[in-house]
């Protein structure tokens, strides 16, 4: 029987509820040292001197400055713009400077505050605002990691006509951080001889493998990277981990003996990246029908001080700042700016989420502004099978929006919702309000990403006939371990448990890519499925094995095959979908192998004596393709729901400076138990056809519909026009008082 | 954790008299520590300023809860879970009972004291409202005495408290009779759990014939220390409660408080908000 | 120094440690019971729950001095030997554990309420937890696990 579709209980499930899944914090070595960072507190200047504090006894402690860097003081990523250590000048307040170890953690936290910087001040930048006014040039020649301008139709001719009404609107996203509940750590062993071993915190193994070659100028066989238990990541756990990694091993090379590096609470909230903070302009051309003729947008978002991820994160908000409709003249511009915060960096939706929300809340305005209920217009312009996109995608999923608002509809009761909370005066001190957001997420890299990353995933035999599955792909908490083993098992005609997954180690796994994009399921586990039934079609071509035989006529054939071939082990790289095609030059084309499609419907409330927002009831209706493991998918959405929900209501980064005031979880406010509606998830299952049984990606695409359906259930509640998220509410506050001035109207769009 | 751990000391004292003895040899030397809720957070964050501290946990003189004809006396060591679970304290003082209820998680509430929350002067905390509310007195405690200090003489700065440096408090008595009274409780804090308030409101008024006889009406976070707003207290005694009355009530607000802005909220938001719960209350 | 003198999942057990030595840190680094996790070192996110005496704590809070005499439960002591808790069971099946961090202190949370309180309604159960945050699951996992744990489904209040 096949266990794709079944809730096969998660792999690791046992020993995470007994306390005996090891995270990296709960190892233990002989030797052992701790690490720890010294940061600079100014956000931009030039470094003139590093002084030690005599009361601190210094030589019994581990120092490692930008001068002990083996190889090249840069971290390797995409535009190789960050030093590991500060060497003279200053781009952030948490830039590392000077790296310390020891074996006792309080003499060490005593010796990191006697470490005294002497910083000379340049003037900083702080938002998207001055840094594309270029107040300062803080980073290139123009503050611009990467821009892209993708155009089709003509855009100006429309926007100019007097026949179309035009709706204009500036959407704004805050900073989010991760707030993965295990905070950053890594371990290493360093030496010239035995050459670097880290294991830790991670979602992609082999970017820090490659990280760690360029800084200590080793070949790949003598760099080892090992994935511990990792306790979530988000993004969050992408790219940063390198830099711990490299940290603790020049501590460790330095001292000569293992260095754990974690981070506390605070240093990770602080130093660590963040969702990209955005801004977003709309000027849309509509018929007085309501079908879209011209849409003009310009994303803007904040990278902070170094590149990191941001052109990726820019290319997939930008990508995905049109949503699922069709519209013949579209222009998007797409810029990631610098300004001298720590970088931000990859957060699940990766820039998708910041474009989402300012389409969908705007809209609801467009809907407003032609008179039309909010829902009658998105019908008016949902993309079609056969209809391209405004990269030029030619759909050829069969997408069908109008099915899956229906849906989600219907079982929020929006309709009857919509009309009552409008006519009702509500509740003494209580107004209601419903909304929805219609989105689509593209799964797996972005255009030619997966061509360039061929990425490879191995399956062999093991001795005693169970099959070990070989990835670089991470358990983070999404189910990689349990379903890589469903489809391994399907492919093979063997049960889940016959199937190893194997810890992700660059000593023995195969680079299969990094742990994001909603790839690992979808690309990933594609690549599972094939070298499984590769390794099947090896055991029946050797006559080892039946057609159709499954059980233990496998485990015997495998055991058969070893013994008379040595080993069995089959191997398959990732391979486009016949017809997918790309062109980085003009930016054009299949944008994503496919993507999954969404309606989520929030219904909130809002107490008119606090301005606080509530959510009472959350709908997230999507078509993803088939569903592997219902009880995994179901999790993994419910979590990106609530994270989006912390996004839109509750967390805000208090920013001074450059500097993160708020980076304690007592004052950064994710959601607890209580704070969170039922959830409710429904899924629509079409087969994708070159997806592992029929899977799409869907670790992100939960992140993208709460924040716009929250603020456009608020507009409704309210009559008021939201246009920022989180809606704390001091902003509520603010949107109730000014509410008679004439940018308020059309909020409410019904 | 940010502290340097050997540079701090904490004993335990074995009774009352001892503690008391040991607060008087060298005052200001040891402190009081009691549950750990606010002061192992200090600690962790490398911001305890104090190095030498004095663990109460363990006296069984500072804890129970007495119910007398006139007064229910709780030991400072009341936790918050001790609050919850007081049949009486349920009953006649349920503006307490929110207060615990809403004061972190079960893990906080089971260790948590109340004379922790008071002797922290935290302007931001939980319970001191209901207890302003619920005309509070301290009894404290050192080898001088015993002396009793109305609640809301207490607090008499940031941070700053009517507390010798030999001086425990021993607990906390809350005179019976305010049952009839009309009461309200609002802690906001953006989640409803595990917050640190941006505002908290406590409200009481006697209600008799229509008319106000007796009020009073505390917040937490607008001011140096939770403060009661006397002046709208004084709008009210006597008059009929309406909207009429809280928009004066409100007006009179504005010399109570003084809320200022920082990383959890504004003082816009602040008073205005105050403004909204008060108005709110007083309408009736 | 003090000799901290407590029991531990039942067994008794003898430290040489600060007096102001967290609770959590003994646990981890003493006696190598690293099940219990450090997820914030501010009690604001229950990944250190253990029990003392019966009662939740976060032992990130908790100065060693006040554990003497004590005896704690930490989630090793959960299972009775291979039988895991019905709550243990029920989060496996359920999907009440993603990344799992939160895991330990969520289970230990749950099986405290179930004492007090066992057949919560889902108001309830979401009190109770509220103490505990998890990032990954949006908590209607965890919810439904505990409500399973309680045996079979029934109208709850």
């Amino acid at each position: 029987m096949p266990t794709i579709g079944q809730s096969v209980p998660r792999r690791e499930g046992r020993a995470k509820v007994t306390g005996q899944a090891r995270y990296v914090d709960d190892v233990a070595l002989p030797g052992l040292m701790y690490g720890a960072t010294v940061r600079s507190s100014v956000a931009r200047g030039i470094l003139r001197d590093v002084r030690y504090d005599p009361s601190i006894p210094w030589s019994e402690i581990t120092v490692v400055t930008a001068r002990d860097i083996p190889g090249r003081n840069r971290v390797a990523l995409i535009a190789d713009d960050q030093p590991w250590l500060a060497d003279d000048r200053i781009n952030h307040p948490e830039e590392p400077v000077v790296l310390l170890a020891h074996h006792d953690r309080h003499l060490l936290e005593e010796a990191r505050r006697k470490v005294i910087l002497d910083i000379e001040p340049l003037p900083p930048v702080f938002t998207i605002e001055d840094s594309l006014a270029r107040r300062e040039i803080v980073w290139g020649d123009d503050n611009i990691f990467k821009s892209y301008l993708v155009a089709r139709g003509d855009v100006d001719a429309a926007l100019a006509s007097g026949d179309l009404v035009i709706v204009e609107g500036v959407y704004e996203t805050g900073a989010q951080e991760q707030l993965y509940i295990e905070p950053n750590g890594m371990l290493a062993v360093a030496s010239a001889a035995e050459g670097v071993s880290v294991r830790g915190s991670m979602q992609c193994p082999y970017y820090v493998h490659r990280a760690l070659m360029a800084l200590f100028d080793l070949p790949a066989e003598r760099v080892r990277v090992v994935q511990m238990e990792t306790g979530g990541g988000f993004g969050g756990k992408e790219e940063y981990p390198s830099i711990i990694a490299g940290h603790a091993a020049l501590l460790a090379w330095k001292a000569g003996r293992p260095v754990k590096l974690m981070y506390d609470r605070a240093e990770d909230m602080a130093a660590t990246t963040k969702r990209h903070p955005s801004r977003t302009r709309h000027r849309t051309a509509v018929t007085r029908e309501g079908v879209l003729v011209a849409m003009d947008v310009d994303f803007v978002i904040d990278g902070g001080a170094y590149c990191t991820l941001s052109p990726v994160v820019l290319s997939r908000g930008t990508i995905h700042a049109p949503g699922p409709y069709y519209c013949p003249s579209v222009r998007l511009r797409g810029r990631a700016v610098a300004t001298n915060a720590p970088p931000h960096g990859a957060f699940r939706g990766f820039g998708a989420p910041q474009s989402l929300f300012a389409l969908e809340r705007h809209m609801d305005r467009v809907a407003g502004a032609v008179g039309l209920a909010p829902d009658e217009l998105r019908r008016r312009n949902f993309i079609k099978t056969g209809q391209p996109s405004a990269v030029g995608q030619v759909i050829r999923d069969p997408v069908d929006m109008d099915a899956l608002l229906d849906r989600a509809c219907e079982l929020s009761d929006y309709h009857a919702k919509r009309a009552r909370f409008a006519a009702d005066t509500g509740v003494a001190g209580v107004r209601q309000g419903i909304g929805f957001a219609c989105f689509m997420h593209g799964a797996g890299f972005t255009g030619s990403g997966e061509d360039h990353l061929a990425s490879v995933v191995a399956v062999e035999a093991r001795p005693d006939g169970r099959i070990a599955v070989l990835t670089s792909n991470t358990e983070i908490g999404q189910g990689t371990n349990t379903i890589f083993a469903q489809i391994a098992a399907d492919a093979l005609g063997l049960t889940p448990e016959a199937i190893l997954v194997a810890q992700p180690d660059t000593a023995f796994v195969p680079d299969s890519g990094p742990t994001v994009a909603s790839r690992t399921c979808m690309v990933v586990g594609r690549l599972v499925e094939a070298a499984a039934a590769g390794l099947r079609r090896m055991l029946v071509k050797a006559e080892l094995l039946a057609e159709h035989a499954s059980g233990d006529d496998v485990r015997r054939a495998c055991i058969q095959y070893i013994s008379q071939f040595g080993a069995l082990r089959s191997t398959a790289q990732y391979q486009p979908p016949p017809g997918l095609r790309w062109d980085d030059r003009l930016y054009q084309g299949d944008a994503y192998g496919t993507y999954a499609w969404a309606v989520y419907v929030a219904e909130v409330s809002v107490d008119t004596a606090t301005y606080e927002v509530r959510v009472d009831d959350f709908v997230a209706v999507q078509e993803v393709g088939k569903v592997i493991n219902p009880v995994l998918a179901t999790g993994q959405i419910e979590g990106g729901v609530a994270q989006a929900i912390g996004w839109a209501l509750y967390e805000r980064v208090v920013w001074r400076e450059g500097r993160m005031l708020n980076a304690q979880m007592t004052n950064y406010i994710m959601p607890t138990s209580v704070d969170l509606p039922p959830i409710r998830v429904f899924f629509e299952e079409r087969p994708y056809p070159y997806g592992p049984g029929g899977a799409k990606g869907i670790g992100e695409l939960p992140m993208d519909g709460a924040a716009p359906a929250i603020a456009n259930a608020v507009a409704h509640a309210l009559g008021v026009d939201p246009r920022v998220v989180p809606l704390t509410p001091e902003v509520v506050m603010e949107l109730l008082e000014c509410r008679s001035s004439p940018h308020g109207a059309g909020g409410s769009g019904s | 954790m940010r502290s340097y751990l050997p540079s701090y000391d904490l004993r335990a004292a074995a009774s009352l008299e001892e503690a008391l003895r040991l607060l008087a040899e060298s005052p200001g030397g040891w402190r009081p520590f009691a549950g750990g809720t606010d002061l192992m957070v200090l600690f962790e964050a490398g911001a305890l300023s104090h190095r030498r501290f004095l663990s109460i946990w363990g006296l069984r003189e500072l804890r129970g809860i007495e119910v007398t004809g006139e007064a229910i006396t709780l030991g400072a060591l009341t936790t918050y879970t001790d609050v919850l679970r007081h049949e009486v304290l349920r009953r006649e003082f349920p503006l307490l009972c929110r207060a615990a209820a809403e004061t972190g998680g079960v893990a906080t509430q089971n260790r948590g004291t109340l004379g922790g929350n008071i002797a922290n002067a935290s302007p931001a905390a939980d319970t001191p409202p209901a207890l302003l509310v619920y005309d509070a007195s301290l009894e404290l405690i050192s080898v001088r005495g015993v002396r009793v200090v109305a609640y809301d003489r207490f607090h008499t700065g940031y941070k700053q408290m009517d507390l010798a440096p030999d001086e425990l408090i021993r607990a906390v008595r809350l005179p019976r009779g305010r049952a009839g009274w009309m009461q309200s409780y609002r802690k906001v804090g953006t989640r409803r759990a595990q917050a640190i308030s941006k505002l908290c409101f406590a409200g009481a008024l006697d209600v008799v014939g229509g008319r106000v006889r007796d009020a009073r009406l505390a917040f937490a976070s607008v001011a140096a220390t939770v403060v009661r707003a006397r002046q709208a207290e004084a709008v009210v005694q006597g008059q009929v409660p309406g909207s009429e009355l809280a928009r004066r009530a409100v007006d009179a607000l504005a010399s109570d408080i003084a809320p200022i802005d920082d990383l959890r909220s504004s003082a816009r938001y602040r008073l205005r908000v105050a403004q909204n719960l008060l108005g709110g209350f007083v309408a009736g | 120094m003090f000799h901290l003198r407590c029991r531990v999942n039942g067994e008794p057990v003898e430290v040489e440690t600060h007096p102001m030595a967290r609770l959590l840190d003994v646990l981890r680094q003493e006696l190598r019971l690293t099940g219990t996790k450090e997820g914030c070192g501010e009690g604001e996110c229950g990944a250190c729950s253990v029990l003392i005496d019966g009662r939740l704590v976060n032992s990130c809070l908790v100065p060693a001095l006040q554990a003497e005499g004590t005896g704690i439960t930490t989630i090793e002591g959960v299972a009775d030997r291979d039988r895991l808790h019905a709550v243990q069971q029920a989060f496996i099946l359920h999907g009440g554990a993603q990344c799992g961090i939160c895991t330990p202190g969520m289970v230990l949370a749950a099986v405290t309420l179930l004492e007090e309180n066992p057949r919560p309604s889902v108001d309830e159960i979401r009190t109770a937890l509220a103490g505990n945050l998890c990032r990954c699951t949006g908590y209607m996992r965890i919810v439904e696990a505990v409500l399973h744990a309680c045996g079979p489904e029934q109208d709850r209040g």
